[in-house]
């Protein structure tokens, strides 16, 4: 590379940057030359997002160091980069709906002429750079009026009016369809032509030809790979990205009894995120869902626990269909959610670990709707000592570890025997050392004869513990792998495409 | 078995309110003659017998996290449908007084559609709540109160049978102990702190959250009724400005009781304790005629007082 193109656009050497016991960053290099578009590929966790952050300034690195325009450059803050022209566009939007568009664009530094905002510079200011963009909404049109796509096109546009120069795209297509990602690329493009520098984090590698002119691949926070051709070809990729030794160790997996417990046909969501869904899931078997952001897969488990409603298809339990009003139905009927998010949706944490239990089941140790202290107790006392919760029932469950709080939200449904567990996300957040014990745990309930659903981000996760893997894309059922097809080249390659 | 005896009879969260309210009254005591008397103490709860059928109801909304700025009107309502009946409706008496409650309890439910259905935020719907019950109240009789009651019925707030009871301090003391053992030992009771401590948490694990919400916006609605006649008894009439700022009052003392306006936590115990330190402010104030411009000053004080001191004795706890 000539160094004097290097010297006007970004250039980072050498950045690490570890948390308490794990190194999510080392030794990282990385140069955008003005006008290009270089492509950041790895799994969960490799650590793309710990790149985009220092470069934005939201975490600093323990090494290394960077330089922007010729300049050295260490953004102490967001608002450094900002000051600086680089721009971070996050997967999700971070946008205030109820302003218009030229206002969140301006967010935070209106102009103001006589004391009030001046709507008509802000308005044309704002005007001019959705034009650029080949956004056709007036700017004082609400935020959220507009779809995912231009609301995109907005932060972008938001981005611009700052003049950056620099614009990093987190999963920007996560929540696009096929148009309107086309329509992305090509504004893309048209801001390349102007000098505008991308760093593209992507998990979907159909995409990296369309629009990448050099390739970078991560891994387990370091840098393995450069291509400066993009059209290396995607199964190269796919390698690069998943080389780690398997060094993990899941649980046995028993073989599933006969006799199905779940069985789902043609689903799809009343929003459609997902569509004409089929799968079954015999008793003791475990069923992985794999799909990348924004493939639907949280979705469809909350339809199937009666969370979110459907627009179509069948739930049946033990071949008998399930009417599902709400989650009420779905745990009567015997399919019962471990939530994504388990501190906003699975427990309340300003109660104690008995009432968190207790909730949702006086219906079976209530008798007469009488709910004793005492009852309480010794229901959760008993639920935690099945699960191995590492905590007294009459402790706050914010004070518990995350997979202590993880084994509550499942201590809540055991007592019940229910037929089908959907687990969501049962790692997230969860150091290594303490997934071990939730791994032993769905195979231990898998073993007592429930039927497992099982989504992860992580594909070591899914593939290690399941049985069969389902593979989502895009709201659409790829394919049901068996155990012995099921590796991760042909999951991603499925998933990304 | 211990261990179950004692959650059986714990005081919960109402203990530093408790421990408050005893101050108060040995304060009162030395300051006042009079206050340390068996009749004093009549008085007393004979004054919060109101207030304190108003806040079992407040208890429930404000453990859901929600809150009901209407009892105050309902409550008006209730007492001139009350009187309305009788009069111009030409009811029987004991009729007039049923109706009359589930009028209030009437004015509940469509607060809890509102909310639930409508989907407007509880302080919303039962803002429009307190402007509609209170017009309402005023339109019966066309602003003018309601008098000539019959003797029995003013008797229930002012006979005291077996030397100390009154009918209608009766029905406040039997509600509020079925609401402390409705919250505290029956399923549908606990289900309401579920709620109010995460709505989409208690959803999820298939608690039925509109339909307790919509049931505890109706008993609220329904015990501002109750409140309303044993008010109507008390005056021997009926007044369309009866109850007004009750609301305030009454989630005043749901709060000093220890509960959270964000939800999940009160209890019937706290409730009742701060009831009777509104109450033995008031007579206590009174008693050393401290001006009723002061008292309100005395009372605001108390609350962000009790409140902050349960806000940092939790953040030390953890």
């Amino acid at each position: 590379m000539d160094t004097e193109s290097a010297n006007r656009g970004f250039s980072a050497r050498g950045l690490g940057k570890r948390y308490v016991q794990t190194e999510v960053l080392v030794d990282f290099g990385l140069d955008v030359r003005p006008g290009e578009i270089v492509a950041l590929l790895g799994e969960n966790g490799a650590g793309k997002s710990t790149v985009s952050s220092i470069i934005a300034g939201v975490i600093q690195p323990d090494s290394g160091h960077m330089t922007w325009r010729g300049r050295p450059y260490a953004p102490a803050a967001p608002g450094d980069a900002i000051a600086a022209g680089i721009g971070l566009i996050h997967q999700e939007i971070r946008l205030l709906p109820d302003l218009s568009i030229a206002e969140n664009v301006f967010v935070g530094r209106l102009p103001v002429r006589n004391g009030v905002v001046d709507r008509e510079k802000i308005n044309s200011a704002a005007g001019r750079q959705l034009r650029r963009l080949g956004l056709d909404a007036p700017p004082s049109c609400p935020v959220r009026m507009l779809r995912v796509a231009a609301q995109q096109q907005v932060e972008i546009a938001k981005a611009l009016c700052l003049r950056s120069k620099l614009l990093i795209l987190d999963e920007p297509t996560a929540a696009l369809g096929a148009d309107e990602t086309d329509r992305l690329f090509s504004q893309i493009r048209r801001l390349r032509e102007d000098g505008v520098s991308f760093i593209y984090i992507s998990h979907r590698l159909d995409e990296i030809p369309l629009i990448a002119d050099r390739v970078l691949v991560l891994r387990d926070g370091r840098l393995v790979s450069q291509h400066d051709n993009a059209q290396t070809p995607v199964h190269v990729l796919v390698k690069e990205m998943v080389g780690r030794n398997m060094d993990r160790i899941f649980p046995e997996r028993d073989a599933p009894q006969n006799d199905v417990a779940l069985s789902v046909k043609n689903l799809t969501a009343a929003d459609g995120t997902f569509k004409n869904v089929s799968f079954s899931v015999r008793r003791g078997e475990i069923i992985g869902i794999a799909g990348i952001v924004g493939a639907g897969r949280t979705e469809l488990m909350r339809a199937i626990s009666g969370a979110d409603s459907i627009a179509t298809g069948t739930i049946k339990v033990d071949g008998k269909v399930v009417r599902m009003a709400g989650p009420r139905d779905a745990v009567r009927a015997g399919i019962v959610l471990v939530p994504e998010d388990r501190k906003l949706q699975g427990l309340i944490l300003d109660h104690t670990l008995a009432n968190n239990i207790a909730a949702g089941n006086f219906d079976i140790f209530a008798r007469n709707g009488w709910a004793w202290p005492g009852k309480i107790h010794d229901f959760a006392h008993s639920a935690i000592l099945r699960v191995g919760v590492k905590g007294g029932p009459d402790q706050r469950v914010g004070e518990l570890s995350g997979g202590n709080q993880q084994k509550t939200v499942i201590a809540r449904w055991v007592s019940r025997s229910p037929r089908v567990f959907i687990l969501d996300e049962p790692t997230r957040g969860i150091d290594v050392g303490a997934r071990a014990a939730i791994y032993d745990m769905i195979a231990g309930l898998a073993r007592a004869g429930a039927a497992i659903v099982l989504v992860s981000s992580d594909l070591d996760e899914v593939l290690g513990m399941s049985h069969r893997t389902l593979v989502l894309s895009r709201g659409r059922q790829r394919a049901i792998l068996e155990g012995t097809e099921a590796n991760h080249e042909t999951v991603i390659n499925l998933a990304t495409t | 078995m211990y261990a179950h005896v004692k959650r059986l009879f714990q005081f919960g969260e109402a203990g530093g309110p408790f421990i408050g309210l005893i101050l108060l009254c040995v304060v009162f005591s030395l300051a006042s003659e009079h206050f340390l008397s068996a009749r004093n103490a009549l008085n007393i709860l004979d004054q919060i017998t109101v207030l304190g059928i108003l806040a079992i109801g407040m208890t429930a909304v404000i453990i859901i996290g929600g809150i009901d700025l209407s009892v105050g009107s309902v409550l008006a309502f209730a007492t001139m449908t009350l009187g309305w009946l009788m009069r111009d409706g030409g009811f029987p008496l004991p009729v007039a007084i049923v109706l009359a409650i589930l009028a209030g309890g009437g004015c509940g439910v469509i607060c809890g559609l509102l909310i639930t259905i409508g989907r407007l935020p509880p302080f919303v719907a039962t803002l429009a709540m307190l402007s509609g019950a209170r017009g309402l109240a005023n339109i019966l009789t066309d602003g003018r109160q309601i008098i000539g009651y019959p003797e029995w019925f003013s008797e229930l707030a002012t006979v005291r049978h077996f030397g100390f009871l009154s009918v209608t301090m009766s029905v406040f003391i039997v509600l509020a102990i079925l609401g402390w053992v409705y919250l505290r030992f029956r399923a549908g009771g606990r289900n309401l702190y579920a709620i109010g401590g995460n709505s989409e948490v208690a959803r999820l694990a298939g608690i039925r959250v509109r339909l307790a919400n919509i049931w505890v916006y109706a008993f609220s609605g329904l015990l501002a009724g109750v409140a309303g006649v044993a008010l109507a008894a008390r005056l021997d009439s009926s007044q369309p400005s009866a109850g007004f700022t009750y609301e305030l009052d009454t989630i005043a003392a749901v709060v000093i009781g220890g509960a959270s306006l964000s939800g999940g936590k009160g209890g019937m115990g706290g409730t009742i304790v701060g009831v009777f330190i509104i109450g033995v402010l008031r007579n206590g104030l009174n008693l050393l005629a401290v001006s009723p411009f002061v008292q309100q000053i005395v009372i605001g004080a108390v609350i962000a007082i009790a409140v902050m001191m349960d806000t940092l004795g939790r953040r030390r706890r953890g």
